[in-house]
């Protein structure tokens, strides 16, 4: 298992370094100049020359990808500024290092991240469940076609009806608005729970479908038409055999998701004006902010890689069979 | 071609084709097609698809009969449509016989065009990067596949690195630097140009998956006794491929393709939602959900007509999608 792990660890290190070097070539080494971006629109030659000197832009590209790299691990200075280790670069917008900006963010997606992974996850994989063992009744079919439904509906769309409806019109929920956890745990759950909803409503969906899916599969494995006949009850079958087998499949999926959802569920977040990572992002884009969008790209890539590991980890304590 | 004819075969040439017995296979696109054909919801998916298919392609032709196009700003030319804040007067967003979905808030542009000519953009672009993904995802994967070693470790690895980038931050960052690059500062830049952006930049990450699906395909057909016993009686490599493993290769390819539109067309409006895709005046769905998005408190109506079609549509096609896989691959009972 530890030899697994540490195996899984070092390639994710690979590929997380991969995806860094390609990511920095293609914003760094981009014709266009970052210093002009960064500069925006009333540029005098002075702010220029003094941006292109603190972001280090006069080197040649090799260099300030050296110069990055030694800023991870040993921290480095931006003009009159420190950046301490890890230090992924110095977001000029903000005067600010990069990565204390998407610190700060950081909670607020986790919190998004992890509240709608527990409603998602328990209504998606229960109804998915329901399904399975009730095939072609009723139940199944109108569980199936509504989850259609919520796996072809946008969150932009959604998030925006539900909060006229639950909201502006009903005024069954608060205003969506991001409280940190710590100031107003009350407040923190009250202002997610519009966003929580609207996400897990359309995961939900997805994992009610790969649930039934992945449960009906498991029903026809071998194992578990012989504890069948065996004779042990329908609810020893599903809760202690099938289970396990049609688990798996929903914890690939999870982990990867819960990846992606950790580098910023950036439509939600935008649609409920979230200050997380994805809506860093998308402000950072808006104001052309390289080194800040390099920084998201990395944490982002680091959480699917992570997420990544995690699974596979999580997949060799459910199946044995992965270790060998 | 075997020269030899089999001894049972009776060397009747001029029977006439009415006489002969009626041939008892079928081929597997007809089987298909049958099946298909049988399934109700599939069809009905069909015909909702069509529809919109017919309507996006139809708009500049519908425009002209309406009367209408989604550029002039009918409620600004015109006093008595918007009220003093630029909001539709009429109930419903301004809903009347003249404009049959009602007016934008605010410039006051017709509603329906709009959304006919936002179909259009939305299925261009989505077919287009369907179209790249698969013809690029089939080709590294049926050859990382079927070459083997060395070359399908390589490219194993970096359709690892192009999954673990995260895609959505990624379109995000990477249409703005695309659009400096292809546009002088301070430019605009062609809608069309536009639309090949973005059809690169989600091309550029989509094929990975693709040619991982493919990958797993043919290493799995590889190891068959008909394609072995074609390597055996020395057919060339292309033959291999073409004739033996293309085939059976259909069906995913057709599978993932159905199923990879209607994502699209959501990534799309996700990207127009956020600022980086299609922008003002190009009609688009994303681009019209974000302006709904603004006025939604006053003029729920705008959000709703991209909204609903958006989902009317992603929702037929995923049936579609289930249809077509159900027809072509019998056995996947899901």
């Amino acid at each position: 298992m530890f030899r697994f792990l540490v195996q899984r660890l070092l390639g994710a290190a690979l590929i997380l370094f991969v995806v860094f070097t390609v990511t920095f070539f293609l914003f760094f080494a981009m014709p266009d100049d970052p210093a002009r971006l960064s500069c925006g629109k009333t540029c005098t030659p002075e702010t220029l020359a003094l941006i292109r000197r603190d972001l280090g832009l006069d080197e040649s590209v090799p260099m300030q990808y050296w110069h990055y790299i030694v800023g991870v691990f040993a921290g480095r200075d931006f003009g009159t500024s420190h950046c301490s280790a890890p230090c992924l670069g110095y977001s000029f917008v903000n005067h600010e290092p990069v990565l204390d900006t998407l610190l700060d963010r950081f909670p607020a997606t986790l919190s998004l991240a992890l509240g709608a992974s527990v409603i998602f996850l328990g209504v998606g994989v229960m109804i998915g469940m329901l399904a399975a063992l009730r095939r072609g009744t009723w139940l199944d079919k109108s569980t199936m076609a509504l989850s259609l439904i919520g796996a072809s509906v946008t969150i932009q769309f959604l998030g925006v009806i539900a909060r006229y409806v639950l909201v502006d019109q009903l005024r069954w929920l608060p205003k969506p608005e991001y409280l940190p956890f710590t100031g107003d745990p009350g407040g923190w759950m009250g202002g997610l729970l519009l966003p929580w909803l609207t996400l897990a409503c359309v995961q939900a969906a997805v994992y009610a479908r790969l649930t039934r899916a992945s449960m009906i599969d498991a029903l026809g494995e071998d194992h578990v038409r012989t504890v069948r006949a065996k004779g042990l009850t329908s609810r020893q079958v599903y809760l202690k055999h099938a289970w396990r087998g049609a688990i798996t499949p929903v914890v690939t999926v999870y982990g990867i998701e819960l990846g992606v959802l950790l580098g910023g569920a950036v439509v939600t977040e935008t649609t409920f004006n979230i200050p997380g990572i994805g809506k860093l992002a998308v402000n950072a884009v808006a104001n052309s902010d390289l080194p800040m969008i390099t920084g998201v790209v990395l944490i982002a890539a680091t959480a699917m890689v992570l997420a990544n590991v995690a699974v596979d980890a999580v997949y060799a304590v459910i199946d044995p069979r992965v270790r060998v | 071609m075997t020269t030899l004819a089999p001894p049972t075969d009776p060397p009747v040439e001029e029977d006439p084709p009415a006489t002969r017995p009626a041939p008892t296979g079928l081929r597997p696109s007809q089987l298909a097609w049958r099946r298909f054909r049988r399934d109700r919801t599939g069809i009905a998916a069909a015909c909702v698809v069509a529809v919109f298919v017919v309507a996006g392609l139809g708009a500049p032709l519908f425009a002209k009969l309406y009367g209408k196009d989604p550029y002039t700003t009918y409620g600004q030319n015109r006093p008595g449509l918007l009220n003093e804040f630029g909001f539709p007067i009429a109930p419903n967003g301004g809903m009347s016989g003249e404009f049959w979905l009602g007016l934008e808030p605010g410039l006051g542009r017709d509603v329906l065009t709009q959304l006919l000519y936002g179909i259009r953009t939305s299925l261009l672009i989505s077919l287009a990067v369907v179209a790249v993904v698969t013809v690029l995802g089939v080709l590294v994967g049926v050859t990382a596949g079927y070459l083997g070693g060395g070359t399908d470790f390589v490219v194993g690895r970096v359709i690892d690195v192009m999954l673990s980038f995260p895609s959505t931050l990624f379109f995000i960052a990477f249409t703005p630097v695309v659009t400096s690059l292809l546009t002088e500062p301070g430019e605009q830049m062609s809608s069309v140009l536009r639309a090949g952006v973005i059809i690169a930049v989600l091309a550029a990450f989509g094929w990975a998956s693709v040619a991982r699906l493919l990958r797993g395909q043919v290493l799995s057909l590889r190891s068959r006794e008909y394609v072995e016993a074609a390597r055996v009686i020395g057919a060339s490599p292309g033959r291999v491929v073409l004739r033996e493993l293309l085939p059976n290769l259909v069906t995913p390819i057709l599978v993932s393709a159905s199923m990879a539109v209607p994502t699209y067309v959501t990534t799309e409006a996700a990207l127009s939602y956020l600022g980086v895709g299609m922008v003002e005046p190009t009609p688009d769905w994303g681009r019209m959900l974000l302006k709904g998005a603004e006025v939604y408190k006053t003029d729920i109506t705008y959000m709703c007509v991209p909204g609903i079609s958006m989902l009317v549509f992603v929702v037929a096609f995923n049936l579609l999608g289930d249809s077509v896989r159900d027809a072509l691959d019998p056995k996947s009972d899901r």
